[in-house]
């Protein structure tokens, strides 16, 4: 079996008084597709944020691809650029145009020409179906549609690891499809995925393994059909029960 | 009425233009030489170019009500009558107001014109920058109080930039102190009334500066004394090499800029701009000293005996007290309000764009530079204009501490001397009125340019 | 010099490290407290520069020695956190710290402890601190002008008074609610100008009149900017319905006006009104300078208002236009009943700032003769028993300014965020 790709070791993680994360123990194998659920506040947002360091954790390991995640800048960017990361609130940068948006970072931080970049981006543009929007600006585009760039731009990096923050619940009912449909597209290229969300329909179809946190701790984690079929814990059961 | 064409307006627009143009510039030429008409008639016929105006507009409304698809939204009555009024209104109160200047300019008798500004102002003025003294004309004392003013402006605003993005950016500061200390500043400065910050620093602050005989230099030749800032000047020869090097180098930085933009885009290979810019802007003027004759000389100021117990310092530049208490009080004032601009701007960044940043890879610096400062400034520049344009107004306090900008040489002493309160005061807030327009003009197409573009 | 990084702080040694690093710092702050305080020079054996930087030096060593990321002692990690993240931060915090250590203890001296309050005359004021003797004798003047003081009696029943009379608000019953309105914006000024007219102005029921040259002070002040703030909210409130008017005439009129009186400055407002004016009325027709110098004020800031006004019609969603035109209500109904009340919401801070700087800017009627506050300052210090007090009267009157503000706009930002939350 290849190694992990993604070790997490008894993390523990404080804001200030309040500890978010209670010994998570996580190993993710490359090629893995893993959904993370629970209630809201329960830390699923922090800990995918901590493996990108966008959040620090004061104990435990965390190791990405072989580099381990501490104050070295050097090494946090470096992991940065192989993992990508797509948010809730999309967060696309308005003065740039969608085009700009995906070459941004192989300009500035691959180094690559801008022929090179933009052929790139919009090659992965039309990945996700919104190549005839290349030149608009995020401001003229529906949400759909601005998740699915966010999502290009993460994919221009041509990371390993792809992160996803609950990337379908701040859209309307109408747009969450188009943008679950590239990322089932993505799974079935073989990404490594960790996906935050609610959707449990795209969970049954692409996850190989579905976690389950509540209060900082992950409370059960298992293979997709097990996790569905035969919940162990009750608060598991609970959960299931009110979102399905 | 039914308008066919659009020309009968245009025309009126015309010909209102030209009467404006002539009636300014030009004065009344076809005028009978009746009493009855000076003091009845004429205050109305100030007003023809405006009636033009009007006359041309309601055939523009009625081409467009009956040739497009424009509507009035009410009734052809209720349109034009109240605009009729209100029109009627207006040009009977300014009637009013030219017909009793009139009066009151003969009985006095003064004529209105501008020929004043020819004759010789016989005052002295304590700083000026360009060549003035008591035998040029009143035009000349206008063009050295806007000078003045522009002057103590343009300082201002530097400065008060430069403290105002510095306290901005602490106010966000993750460190307690620096966001306290900034917090104060700002209510401190802003909660006084800048004609007491300026009080202040002129009569009581600057006040306490010793004498010439008794000021300690700091830095060698800088001398802080009562009756001013002394500094060494420099005494050129061949400034003008000195300022083609400088030319020069900002020239080339902007090619090595436009350059450095094609090779990355070309080659992906990214060279240090800053670094090559700063080098260029010191190397170049420096071989214009070593090789191209430019040097300059210093020349200290250098006390002098004047009297039994009075000194001075001669040589060297002399910078008034009036001119450091309006700067300092100025830009610290001012600079209150630029730091909550700057501060509303980085805040209104959301996070989400630093994250989003962040997670592509980029660095600090590229974030800042990429991502921040383009939205950042997008919202800091209007604001910032804006009280840009309060200090050049606010400038005008001058007159409260006798710095001779435009208001004091001009609408003060001048005024004094010739009683021509009318024309002096219509140049002095037309001139003020020129360089608000001129802004706002400006940061419209700014904004315009700088748009983010939405649906 | 300042790192050695070979010694860096780790968490086996914790205690050790504290201590140290609390000792260093507070050496720093002992060092700079003796010598600025008390001019004692404990460090005099090193060379100038060094004995300088000495402070600066031990102190970032300490806080070097203290800078752990994380230790689990609450107060520590608050500090590290906040002032010590990293060596820059705790340079720039020591700096703070000694600079205040350095213009502080002076400064409350001069304010307090060795000043003088007591005495009648200028040689009272024998301490080395401020004399505010100086202010105690001329308190008077600096509050009611040139107001002679035997009628200064009129001057305090007319404010107290008014400012009974607009708290009526708090205590009126729903019933009386809706005349609100009414009674701010048309009776008070009513009531207040008869106030002035007849009790301080007078002239009638057998008092002395006084005119208006005498008035000065404090009490001008006030008088000044409340009258500029009654007027000019109205005329704001009209000119901004006409910027937004479908009638291109009154829409341009009112476009040239407002951008007239915003790009002009506030010094040649008064001169206009002072020396111009004067040329445009009628020979027989003689309007008080004071009048003058309101109504100008009142035309220069109601252009601004008219600003604010106009965001706050802007800001109001069109559906409320729309609800109210077809329910019928016409122009002027629409406006006074649904848009204005609603609009005011979001003007409120604006037109806080404004009054702010209306009541910055009366200082300037200095200009054109008349004696507010700041000008009764001046002038006292200019009367020759008392020379050389320029710093205690511009102190007093940066303090009694900077409390006005201060109060005027916390009070307007604790409105604000009432009026939010109302929403």
């Amino acid at each position: 079996m290849l190694d992990s790709i993604i070790k997490i070791e008894k993390v523990n993680k404080w804001f200030g008084d309040f500890q978010v994360l209670k010994e998570i123990d996580l190993d993710v194998k490359p090629k893995e597709k893993i959904v993370v659920c629970g209630p809201s506040g329960s830390g699923k947002s922090t800990l995918i944020r901590c493996i990108n360091r966008l959040e620090e954790h004061q104990q435990g390991k965390i190791i990405v691809d072989g580099t381990e995640m501490s104050e070295n800048t050097k090494n946090i960017e470096q992991v940065r650029a192989e993992v990508g990361m797509v948010f809730q609130q999309f967060n696309l940068f308005p003065h740039l145009s969608v085009l700009d948006n995906c070459t941004l970072a192989p300009i500035w931080v691959k180094k690559m020409t801008k022929k090179n970049a933009e052929e790139l981006a919009l090659k992965h543009l039309e990945k996700v179906q919104i190549l005839d929007q290349a030149q608009k600006f995020p401001g003229q585009l529906s949400g759909g549609q601005q998740q699915r760039v966010a999502i290009a731009r993460a994919l221009c990096m041509e990371p390993k690891i792809m992160l996803f923050d609950e990337p379908t619940s701040a859209l309307d009912p109408e747009m969450i499809k188009e943008v679950l449909d590239v990322m089932v597209n993505l799974a079935k290229e073989g990404m490594t995925m960790i996906v935050v969300t609610h959707e449990m329909g795209f969970a049954k179809e692409v996850a190989d393994s579905m976690i389950f946190m509540d209060e900082g701790k992950i409370v059960e984690k298992a293979d997709t059909k097990e996790f569905f079929a035969n919940p162990k814990s009750d608060r598991t059961k609970l959960f299931l029960s009110q979102i399905l | 009425m039914i308008m066919k064409s659009k020309i009968p307006a245009y025309l009126l627009f015309f010909i209102g233009t030209l009467d404006l143009i002539y009636k300014l510039f030009f004065g009344a030429i076809f005028e009978p030489d009746s009493d009855f008409y000076y003091e009845y008639v004429r205050p109305f016929v100030t007003f023809t170019p405006f009636i033009f105006f009007a006359i041309g507009g309601v055939f523009l409304k009625e081409y467009r009500v009956n040739n497009t698809l424009e509507i009035y939204g009410t009734t052809k009555f209720n349109y034009y009558t109240p605009q009729f009024f209100v029109f009627l209104f207006t040009i009977l109160i300014f009637v009013f107001f030219i017909y009793n200047a009139q009066v009151n300019m003969d009985t006095r008798g003064i004529q209105f014109g501008f020929d004043f500004l020819r004759q010789e102002a016989s005052f002295d003025v304590n700083f000026s920058l360009i060549e003035y003294d008591g035998s040029h004309s009143y035009g000349r004392v206008y063009f050295v109080g806007l000078i003045n003013t522009l002057l103590v402006a343009v300082t201002s605003i530097i400065i008060c930039t430069i403290i105002g993005v510095v306290v901005g950016v602490a106010r966000l500061s993750p460190n307690y102190l620096i966001r306290k200390v900034a917090g104060w500043y700002v209510e401190f400065f802003r909660n006084i009334p800048l004609v007491v910050q300026i009080f202040f620093w002129y009569f009581a602050a600057l006040r306490t500066m010793p004498l010439p005989q008794n000021t300690e230099p700091f830095f060698g030749s800088f001398f802080l004394s009562i009756k001013g800032f002394y500094t060494p000047s420099f005494l050129w020869n061949n400034l003008d090499i000195f300022i083609y090097s400088l030319i020069f180098a900002l020239i080339s930085i902007i090619f090595i800029k436009k350059y450095s933009d094609k090779l990355r885009a070309q080659e992906g290979k990214q060279i240090p701009v800053l670094y090559i810019s700063l080098s260029l802007i010191i190397i170049l003027p420096l071989l214009s000293f070593l090789l191209g004759g430019s040097s300059f000389e210093i020349e200290k100021p250098v006390l002098k005996k004047l009297a039994k117990t009075s000194y001075i310092f001669e040589g060297g530049l002399r910078i008034p007290p009036e001119f450091i208490a309006l700067v300092l009080a100025l830009s610290l004032y001012t600079a209150t309000f630029v730091a909550e601009c700057v501060r509303a701007g980085i805040e209104g960044i959301s996070k989400g764009q630093k994250e989003a940043a962040a997670s592509i890879g980029l660095n600090r610096k590229q974030i800042l530079n990429l991502i921040v400062m383009p939205q950042a400034l997008r919202i800091i520049i209007p604001p910032t204009t804006n009280q840009y344009l309060n200090l050049t107004k606010n400038s005008s306090l001058a007159a409260l501490i006798a710095y001779p900008d435009l208001v004091l040489v001009f609408a003060g002493t001048a005024l004094m001397q010739t009683g021509r309160a009318i024309e002096i005061i219509m140049i002095v807030m037309f001139t003020y009125l020129s360089i608000s327009l001129l802004i706002s003009l400006g940061m419209n197409w700014y904004n315009k340019k700088m748009a983010i573009k939405e649906k | 010099m300042k790192k050695f990084y070979y010694l860096k702080s780790n968490k086996k040694n914790l205690k050790i490290f504290i201590l140290l690093g609390f000792i260093l710092i507070f050496t720093s702050i002992l060092d700079v407290i003796l010598k600025s305080s008390l001019g004692i020079n404990l460090t005099s054996f090193l060379p100038n520069t060094i004995n300088f930087l000495f402070p600066l030096i031990i102190g970032s060593i300490g806080f070097y020695f203290l800078r752990f990321e994380y230790t689990g002692i609450k107060n520590l990690d608050l500090l590290n956190k906040n002032i010590n993240t990293n060596d820059f931060n705790a340079i720039l915090t020591l700096l703070i710290i000694f600079v205040l250590i350095i213009t502080v203890p002076p400064s409350l001296n001069w304010l307090i402890f060795e000043a003088t309050i007591s005495g009648e005359t200028k040689e009272s004021c024998t301490g080395e601190g401020a004399c505010w003797t100086f202010i105690k004798i001329w308190f008077r003047r600096i509050i009611y002008g040139m107001y002679p003081d035997e009628h200064h009696w009129r001057i305090n029943i007319s404010f107290i008074a008014l400012i009974v009379l607009a708290f009526v608000g708090y205590f009126t019953g729903n019933k009386l609610r809706k005349y609100l309105p009414l009674y701010y914006i048309i009776i008070y000024p009513i009531i207040a100008f008869l106030f002035i007219y007849y009790l301080i102005s007078g002239g009638s029921f057998g008092l002395v009149w006084i005119d208006t040259g005498s008035w000065g002070g404090l009490s001008l002040t006030f008088i000044v900017a409340f009258f500029c703030l009654i007027f000019c909210f109205p005329i704001g409130m009209i000119l901004a319905l006409a910027r937004r008017s479908d009638l291109p005439t009154t829409r341009y009129i009112s476009i040239s006006f407002i951008e007239f009186w915003r790009g002009v400055p506030l010094i040649t407002v008064l001169f206009m009104a002072s020396v111009m004016f004067p040329m445009f009325l009628p020979d027989d027709l003689f309007i008080d300078k004071l009048i003058r110098v309101i109504i100008a004020i009142s035309l220069f800031e109601a252009a601004y208002v008219a600003e604010v006004i106009r965001g706050g019609l802007q800001a109001l969603p069109r559906g409320q236009y729309d609800a109210a035109k077809s329910l019928g209500m016409g122009y002027w109904k629409m406006h006074i009943f649904v848009i204005l009340p609603q609009a005011l919401k979001f003007v409120i801070p604006g037109i806080a700032n404004t009054f702010l700087a209306l009541v910055k800017d009366t200082p300037l009627i200095f200009v054109v003769g008349l004696a507010d506050f700041v000008g009764m300052i001046t002038m006292a210090k200019a009367n020759p028993n008392w020379l050389g007090f320029v710093m205690e009267g511009y102190i007093f009157a940066a303090i009694i300014f900077w409390i006005i503000c201060y109060a005027m706009s916390n009070y307007s930002q604790k409105l604000e965020l009432k009026y939010k939350t109302d929403k």
